[in-house]
């Protein structure tokens, strides 16, 4: 079991917690994400490692309750231990000093675009931030990202903070200003990283995407993972999750990503109805 | 072999035995048990394991021994059988293999022990097998497991660390643990085991006797550590500098999947047979909802391959609902792989045998759900490099199949992890670990067996290379104190 010393909401639906984990936190780079099981009949789920710290051996991790096993997560509290956890999984990011560097993130993927954007930053880079939201309400780290990076611009779809429209929006204003990127990092829902590569394909702009496939083992013994990438099968879990985005068949991951939909919608509901009863049954007991 | 032949309980006079007709396996009603996922195989009772060895003719030279690839003294276990010493039969087998209950199970007898009996050259071969798992199973419940008592050897001051809980690594912890060293066992995965978890399913071999055995070896000092990928969350390096391991075993496995790198095959649907029954099994996919892991339940399922792999798989796609759940196989059932036992099993349960067909493209709707497969018709040509009959496709013989799912069973490759991360560690073009008789590898200290050496092969096979490599490591342990002192 795996004890979590501190769980608290960043967002709505956005959970942050700080999890004992001594042999991870020595061992993760940047890029790199943890598979966990919530409780014994759950199943495995793969979450970016957040940020870390090896002498006091933690590791952060960023969650946003989607379907069932991340809304049960985020029902853990302080103190409440996970059933399993493993890792570091996956490649680290190669990061090297390319000059200019623009990290765009949507959601969640913030979280996941923290430790790419401190080590862009360390290797010598200019990094630059552009995180995307729906609404003011969901953008999350923004605080934390803008001590790690020279800036950070924000785009929100309603205009209810910073610019109003897409991260991609964001990105052509910068090229407008004369920011010249070198390279750029993606990390979001898949049709945002979709749209960036797209605008930089045509830009000749190198560009790294992290992929959110299905996973189970995590290890490479599956092949749920696998998505095509240059015309060739990967398995993102081992090969990746970062790969260059100009290369990446999106339409068939989009379509991968929801093999499961219906299970998915089905699990969940059962999940709140749970909830609901237990919710009520406290009510009561509240009552008497 | 020349050996003493064991002291004979069998009173039946020699010329009756060859009459007596081989015991039948109980089993579940092929009908009732192709929904739902209880053991097939209910076991021999104490009075059938009695008859089934009273009818072995006690040999002067036993062939069967030979057949064993760990050699289980396999005259002496059936005489105290005969004698109805049940718990001593499984203590003689024990000397020699560690795991039984799966064996007796999981094993190809009849390409090994009982392909040899000699009584088998005129009649049915003695059920070698059944008898086996009859008594460890009997073992499990009357004799707590590990019959005899466990006297704690001295500490040798000495660790060990063993990578990956398959067979290999079991027999390996087994072994060592004995001598009196200090043993952990590393897991990637959340349940030890190895394929006999992830992989066969409950139907065939019940989780719980892994569970069983894993808590025998606990009981014997051996530590498991589970959710711990050695390459990633440390190294072999750092096991060995940095937390005082003197010898490392690697029992890996052959965890990579091959696909068949044709149209469609990442459509949804398409599993490969590692996903399909890790979800099932390990996950426990087909209790979903009731467990949080989904899994397609398909009505048109086909399952591409021939070996105890496809059998699993498309035995399981009949479990979770299928109408019809095919196997497509390139070559003629005489080929298959899989243990006899399987494929009659799968049989009695309505799979259907499509064979000397192999797909050559998947299709796929505008969801990206595979809706059908494309295949074609094949016949045997000259024999190839595995000495069996090469499938040559027939031309213009294309035909399409309504499917709603596909499983790949075409074999694994070699997980390329640990190559990866130590390269000391020499590897052959397969990427298999390059291992000497003994399991030694390029790399001190380390040694290896079971599928990440062979390839992928069998339980027995894989805990007979565990069994030889602790021999070794016991050997290299010795020589390291003597160069201390
Ligand atoms: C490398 C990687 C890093 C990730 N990092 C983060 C992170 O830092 N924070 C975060 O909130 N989320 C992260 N995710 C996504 C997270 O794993 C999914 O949101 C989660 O699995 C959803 O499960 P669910 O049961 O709550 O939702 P469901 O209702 O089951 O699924 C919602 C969607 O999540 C995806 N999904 C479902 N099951 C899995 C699975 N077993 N593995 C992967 N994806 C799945 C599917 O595309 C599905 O459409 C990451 C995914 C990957 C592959
Ligand atoms: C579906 C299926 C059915 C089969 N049926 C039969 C049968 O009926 N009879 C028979 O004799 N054989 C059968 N086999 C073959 C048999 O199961 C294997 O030959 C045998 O399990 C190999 O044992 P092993 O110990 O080498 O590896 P495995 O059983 O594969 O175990 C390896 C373990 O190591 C772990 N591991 C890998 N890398 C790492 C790492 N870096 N760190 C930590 N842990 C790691 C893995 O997670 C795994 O648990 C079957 C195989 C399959 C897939
Ligand atoms: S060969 Fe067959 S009959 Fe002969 S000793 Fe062995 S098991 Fe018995
Ligand atoms: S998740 Fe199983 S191979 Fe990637």
């Amino acid at each position: 079991m795996y004890k979590i010393l501190k769980a608290e909401f960043i967002a709505p639906n956005v959970k942050s917690f700080i999890i004992e984990a001594p042999h991870i936190a020595k061992k993760r780079q940047a890029g790199q994400f943890i598979i966990l099981r919530v409780h014994d009949k759950g199943e495995r789920i793969p979450i970016t490692i957040a940020d870390s710290n090896p002498d006091e051996g933690w590791i952060n991790i960023i969650v946003q309750g989607l379907g069932k096993t991340s809304a049960h997560l985020n029902t853990l509290e302080t103190g409440d231990h996970l059933q399993d956890l493993v890792g570091p999984l996956g490649l680290p990011t190669h990061i090297e000093n390319w000059g200019t560097l623009v990290c765009i993130s949507g959601g969640v993927g913030t979280a996941e675009a923290l430790p790419i954007a401190a080590a862009g930053k360390a290797a010598g880079n200019r990094v630059i931030s552009i995180i995307g939201a729906r609404n003011k309400d969901l953008i999350i780290a923004e605080n934390h990202m803008a001590e790690l990076v020279d800036e950070v611009r924000i785009s929100t779809d309603d205009g209810s903070a910073g610019r109003h429209g897409l991260v991609t929006d964001v990105l052509q204003d910068l090229m407008d200003e004369g920011v010249k990127p070198d390279m750029i990092v993606a990390i979001g829902p898949l049709p945002m990283m979709a749209a960036v590569s797209n605008q930089t394909k045509a830009i000749g702009i190198p560009t790294m995407v992290s992929l959110n496939a299905i996973m189970v083992d995590g290890t490479g013994m599956c092949g749920a993972c696998r998505a095509t990438v240059g015309g060739k099968t990967v398995f993102v879990c081992v090969d990746g999750p970062e790969f260059d985005g100009h290369q990446v068949d999106f339409k068939e991951l989009g379509m991968r990503q929801k093999m499961y939909q219906k299970q998915e919608a089905e699990s969940h509901k059962c999940f709140l109805e749970r909830q609901m009863k237990k919710l009520k049954a406290e009510q009561v007991l509240a009552e008497v | 072999m020349k050996r003493e032949r064991p002291q004979s309980f069998n009173t039946v006079p020699i010329k009756e035995r060859l009459t007596i007709p081989r015991q039948d396996m109980p089993e579940q009603d092929a009908l009732q048990r192709s929904t739902n996922f209880l053991e097939v195989n209910l076991g021999l009772n104490p009075e059938q394991a009695v008859i089934e060895a009273q009818r072995c003719i006690e040999c002067k030279n036993p062939t069967c021994m030979d057949g064993c690839p760990v050699n289980i003294k396999i005259p002496d276990f059936i005489q105290l059988i005969c004698n109805e010493d049940f718990l001593g039969a499984a203590d003689k087998i024990k000397e020699d293999n560690s795991l039984p209950a799966v064996c007796g199970r999981v094993c190809p007898q009849e390409t090994q022990c009982e392909e040899v009996c000699v009584v088998g050259k005129r009649f049915e071969a003695v059920a070698i097998g059944r008898l086996e798992r009859f008594v460890a199973d009997y073992a499990m419940i009357h004799g707590n497991g590990s019959t005899k008592v466990f006297d704690k050897p001295e500490p040798s001051g000495q660790k060990v660390a063993i990578v990956g809980s398959g067979p290999a690594g079991l027999a390996v912890a087994s072994d060592l643990i004995k001598e009196g060293h200090e043993i952990t066992v590393f897991e990637a995965l959340h349940e030890f085991g190895g394929v006999l978890v992830y992989g066969i399913p409950e139907f065939r071999l019940p989780k719980a006797i892994l569970r069983e055995e894993v808590a025998n070896l606990e009981a014997m000092g051996v530590k498991f550590v589970k959710n711990f990928i050695v390459g990633r969350t440390m190294t072999i390096q750092e096991l060995m500098a940095d937390e005082g391991f003197d010898a490392v075993f690697l029992g890996l496995g052959a965890g990579l999947p091959r696909f068949m790198n044709i149209p469609g095959e990442n459509l949804n649907g398409v599993y490969s047979a590692n996903e399909f029954l890790t979800r099932s099994n390990l996950m426990r996919g087909y209790e979903f909802p009731e467990w949080d892991t989904p899994l397609y339940r398909a009505k048109h399922a086909i399952i591409v391959g021939g070996g105890n792999t496809a059998m699993d798989a498309v035995r399981t796609a009949k479990r979770l609902g299928a109408d019809e759940a095919s196997i497509v196989y390139r070559r003629s059932e005489e080929e298959m792989p899989a243990r006899n036992e399987e494929i009659h099993h799968a049989k009695e349960e309505g799979v259907a045998f499509l064979n000397l067909v192999n797909p050559i493209k998947f299709i796929g709707d505008e969801q990206g759900n595979v809706i059908a497969a494309e295949c074609l018709r094949m016949e045997l040509g000259e024999p190839d490099g595995s000495g069996r009959r090469r499938p040559i496709p027939m031309k213009g013989s294309e035909f399409t199949m309504k499917v709603d799912m596909v499983v790949i069973a075409v074999g694994n490759g070699s997980n390329p992890l640990i190559a990866q991360t130590t390269p000391e560690i020499e590897t052959n073009k397969w990427g298999n670990i390059v291992a000497d008789e003994d399991g030694k590898t390029s790399m001190e200290g380390v040694y290896a067996g079971g599928d990440i050496v062979s390839g992928g092969a069998t339980v027995i096979l894989a805990m007979g290379a565990g069994r030889k490599s602790a021999a070794a490591i016991s050997e290299y342990l010795k020589s390291k104190v003597g160069s201390v002192v």
